[in-house]
């Protein structure tokens, strides 16, 4: 998601607050990741006016109101297909994806492979918790295999998905994963992704600890391992970027996985869109044009 | 009656049957004739059996009509399978290298070709349709020019040597019928109006152009799949984004989208995808975000008869999504019609900040008519609504601020501040919420706010209401029987009245075009007078006739129903008509008698 080239003045965190306040579980991981995402715009000085925060539904898509951006709290796993919209409509907007992974990856799953193809210039933010919070603890698509829920009571027998995997092979140009209890590192990987030009997918580990007692943060915390502090990872190379994504259990990688800016994103690929975003254009079809489109059934 | 002509072309699917209909259009269209064009086929894209039919004239053309003039079966299946309709006058063209004719009824004309001998059918593949086309100009009068001049537009592109072919073959067709068929009694009129021809699909599309559409997006479906087709092959001329989406599910979200920033918005599709969409059109009236969705309605349940026309989806569109929502909904009357409502049900849609459906049909979408080009007007009215752009005096801030994004307003419209402008930042939900769009569901749910947001988004219905006009009755006020109709049977209703009041029997016609809001009290007014009443529909149920039950209490004294795939013809309406008026029935099914 490349940076709007207009700069705020001056933005503090008190720019950033939202109408109300969270509603999150206390300790909720979802904290720390809208910390790090107004600690990110902030950083980039990006008017916010000119920011648009889209979700789905879940605990983790209330996260538009709680920022001070435009907001769109949108149908559960839509937030992907709303964005691209947006994006094309006005691309002079700087456009953020929230949500979780019922939402991203179960209801929402064909949305995500698309959007990734497509290149949408916008950066997605999973906060990913393995479990269906709001709807009181049920298995999402990350639950781990024998993980215990209301709905899978004996333990979880399906595979999850591998969200990083999947956005490497769906042609994501940004893949990262972060952690909401690594502040620092999870607000430069939001910032890098908001500036990608092109699809920034970021999925963040962020406990649920109402619903998830097997991946807390106790658990995560030992594991978890930075990908910037391994000099011998090169985000350019997809290939070691996939056998990267694959590694779970003991160490798990965070960081990004990869990254290139080759590809055109979807706005930039569109000559409609030469002439400046859509939203800025006159009404009328021009003269000339609407006469030949008449003369065509002549 | 006005005098027009048919011309039917049959064949199966791969064998060229478009072309020869093109060609006749364009040449029909060149003499200042109007025309209408209704192709039954089936979902398949080589063999089965399509049946083409041309029928033009001096007047409005507005349906099929009931016969056939002139015959052309490419293959035996078609002429075993229209050679029986044929009555007097009629004459059929066909190769008696390879068709057999069977007996024919008396005074219907036999036109055997030798394609072998007239034409090189080893070089020319379609030989035998060229050889037809010119045979059937020589019959209907027309000089041979105009089918050479739109031969030579049509081959162009192949090379001097292939047009040269081709005008030679056609000639070779018309100078046999010169001197073996007897030609049409009378030759067909030639008029100095020049007409365009277009599908509905089209219609809807260019429509969409005219409206300010900047946005389009849809998954291929038929019969809706043509106006993606136009809005693709014109989107950059036009200055549209247009994009083909994963599903159904996506096109209305990502319109939906589109339409959030600020931009005009539409997507088409048919039954199966609109029922991916509903979840869609209850956002678009939560978030009060305008979208216009064109439902191209073909023959359901499920999958259906793809290729088929029915107005089996009424119900699904006026239940479509759950809650109570102020929504829009209009059927076209007929293609030209599909060009005009695209405007302004956006009007609609846009100052009422609420999902506009447009209930087409394939009848009108892939069929296709001579409109007047004036007709297609790319300057129509626009009114965006309370749209706000630009932050104007509110200074340049990026604090929340006073602007509730859904204030409480008499007329239950809150003006729109679209994402970008400053000093109005705000978010919308789906959750219901409260003015400054702060979520009522979650934290603390709130009986009052929750009323008077709801009272507030319904109170638009009213205001909906008055911006639409009452329908009004087409023929003499006081007639033996009223004919009742929605959308793309106006054309053969229309002419099923001028032939019961050539018949002696008066009968007066209430078409409607707007579904939703209904006007069920000026409906009562006109219905008031009615000797005898009947709805006549495109579906199995009555829909239409329920519907207006509902609304109004008003029950018709009888219904005409069809639900075979096929649209009515006008004989269908007027025998099902005086068997009602006769007493025999009160529900009447015609068959159709064509096997296409």
């Amino acid at each position: 998601m490349a940076t709007s080239t207009q700069r705020a003045n001056q933005l503090t965190m008190a720019d950033m607050k939202g109408r109300v306040d969270p509603d999150w579980c206390p300790g909720c991981g979802d904290f720390g990741v809208l910390a790090a995402v107004q600690k990110a715009l902030i950083e980039l000085q990006i008017p916010n006016h000119n920011v648009v925060t889209i979700s789905g539904i879940g605990c983790s898509s209330n996260f538009p109101g709680y920022m001070n951006t435009y907001g769109m709290h949108t149908l559960h796993g839509r937030a992907l297909a709303v964005a691209t919209g947006l994006k094309l409509a006005n691309h002079g907007l700087t456009v953020l994806v929230t949500g979780g992974d019922g939402d991203g990856f179960g209801i929402g799953g064909n949305h995500f492979v698309h959007s990734m193809r497509r290149n949408v210039d916008l950066l997605y933010v999973v906060m990913d918790n393995q479990i269906y919070g709001l709807t009181t603890g049920q298995t999402s698509p990350t639950s781990r295999v024998g993980m215990k829920t209301k709905s899978m009571p004996f333990g979880n027998i399906e595979a999850p998905i591998n969200p990083i995997s999947l956005a490497l092979a769906a042609g994501a140009t940004f893949v990262a994963r972060g952690y909401s209890g690594e502040q620092k590192h999870l607000t430069e990987l939001i910032k890098q992704g908001i500036e990608h030009p092109g699809f920034s997918f970021l999925d963040v580990f962020s406990p649920c600890v109402t619903y998830n007692h097997d991946n807390t943060y106790q658990w995560f915390r030992p594991r978890v391992k930075k990908l910037e502090d391994d000099s011998a990872h090169d985000p350019t190379n997809w290939l070691t970027a996939m056998e990267k994504s694959l590694l779970w259990g003991d160490e798990i990688p965070i960081g990004k996985f990869f990254e290139r800016t080759d590809v055109p994103t979807l706005h930039g690929a569109e000559p409609v869109l030469d002439d400046g975003p859509l939203i800025h254009r006159g009404l009328r079809v021009p003269t000339d044009a609407a006469r030949s489109f008449v003369e065509e059934l002549m | 009656m006005q005098q027009t002509f048919a011309v039917g072309i049959g064949g199966a699917a791969g064998q060229g049957v478009a072309t020869p209909g093109d060609i006749f259009a364009k040449i029909f269209s060149r003499r200042g004739l109007h025309l209408n064009a209704y192709n039954a086929y089936q979902s398949i894209i080589r063999g089965g059996h399509t049946f083409l039919t041309i029928r033009t004239g001096p007047g409005k053309v507005t349906n099929m009509g009931d016969g056939t003039d002139l015959l052309i079966p490419l293959n035996q299946d078609s002429m075993d399978r229209h050679l029986k309709l044929l009555t007097a006058g009629a004459a059929c063209i066909y190769n008696a290298d390879t068709v057999k004719p069977g007996s024919p009824a008396d005074g219907v004309q036999l036109c055997p070709l030798p394609v072998s001998v007239l034409a090189d059918i080893t070089r020319n593949k379609v030989a035998q349709n060229t050889l037809a086309i010119g045979a059937g100009l020589h019959m209907m009068g027309i000089g041979f020019s105009a089918l050479e001049e739109v031969l030579r537009e049509q081959f162009k592109k192949k090379g001097d040597a292939v047009v040269a072919e081709n005008i030679g073959v056609a000639r070779a067709g018309y100078d046999y019928a010169a001197a073996h068929f007897t030609a049409f009694p009378n030759a067909l009129p030639k008029t100095e109006h020049r007409y365009a021809i277009l599908s509905g699909n089209v219609a809807m599309a260019m429509g969409g152009a005219a409206a300010g559409v900047k946005f389009y997006c849809a998954y291929p479906m038929s019969p809706s799949t043509g106006v993606l087709h136009w809005m693709a092959a014109h989107a950059r001329k036009a200055g549209i984004m247009v994009r083909q989406v994963e599903d159904e599910i996506g096109v209305i979200n990502m319109a939906i989208g589109a339409a959030h920033a600020g931009v005009r918005a539409m997507c088409a599709t048919s039954g199966g995808g609109f029922a991916l969409m509903s979840e869609g059109l209850g956002m678009s009236a939560m978030i009060e975000t305008p979208v216009v969705v064109i439902n191209c309605q073909r023959a359901g349940p499920s999958t259906g008869v793809p290729t088929k026309t029915e107005q089996g989806d009424l119900w699904q569109m006026l239940g479509a999504a759950f809650g109570d929502y102020p929504r829009v909904i209009a059927a076209p009357l007929d293609i030209g019609d599909c060009f005009k409502l695209i405007p302004e049900i956006f009007n609609i849609a846009d100052r009422f900040q609420c999902p506009g459906l447009v209930l087409c049909d394939l009848l009108l979408s892939e069929g296709r008519l001579s409109v007047e080009p004036k007709e297609l007007d790319f300057s129509p009215p626009i009114d965006r609504g309370e749209l706000i752009t630009t932050n104007g005096a509110t200074p340049d801030v990026g604090t929340n601020g006073d602007y509730k994004r859904y204030k409480i307003t008499a007329s239950g419209i809150s003006p729109r501040a679209i994402p970008g402008v400053a000093g109005h930042i705000h978010t919308v939900a789906t959750d219901e919420h409260m003015e400054d769009g702060v979520l009522i569901s979650d934290e603390f749910t709130n009986p009052v706010q929750r009323r008077a947001m709801m009272e507030k988004r319904m109170r638009k219905v009213t205001g909906i209401e008055a911006a639409v006009p009452a329908p009004a009755l087409m023929g003499p006020r006081n007639a033996d029987v009223t004919l009742i109709g929605w959308g793309s049977t106006k054309g053969v209703i229309e002419e099923a009245c001028e032939i019961l009041n050539n018949q002696g029997i008066s009968a007066n016609q209430l078409q409607i075009r707007w579904l939703v809001p209904l006007h069920g009290e000026a409906i009562l007014e006109i219905l008031r007078d009615s000797r005898h009443s009947i709805v006549v529909e495109n579906n199995y149920s009555g829909q239409f006739a329920r519907y207006l039950r509902s609304e109004t209490s008003f029950v018709p004294d009888g219904h005409i129903r069809k639900y075979d795939g096929e649209p009515f013809m006008p004989h269908h309406i007027v025998e099902a008509v005086k068997e009602q008026l006769a007493g025999k029935t009160h529900l009447s099914v015609p068959m159709h008698e064509i096997m296409v």
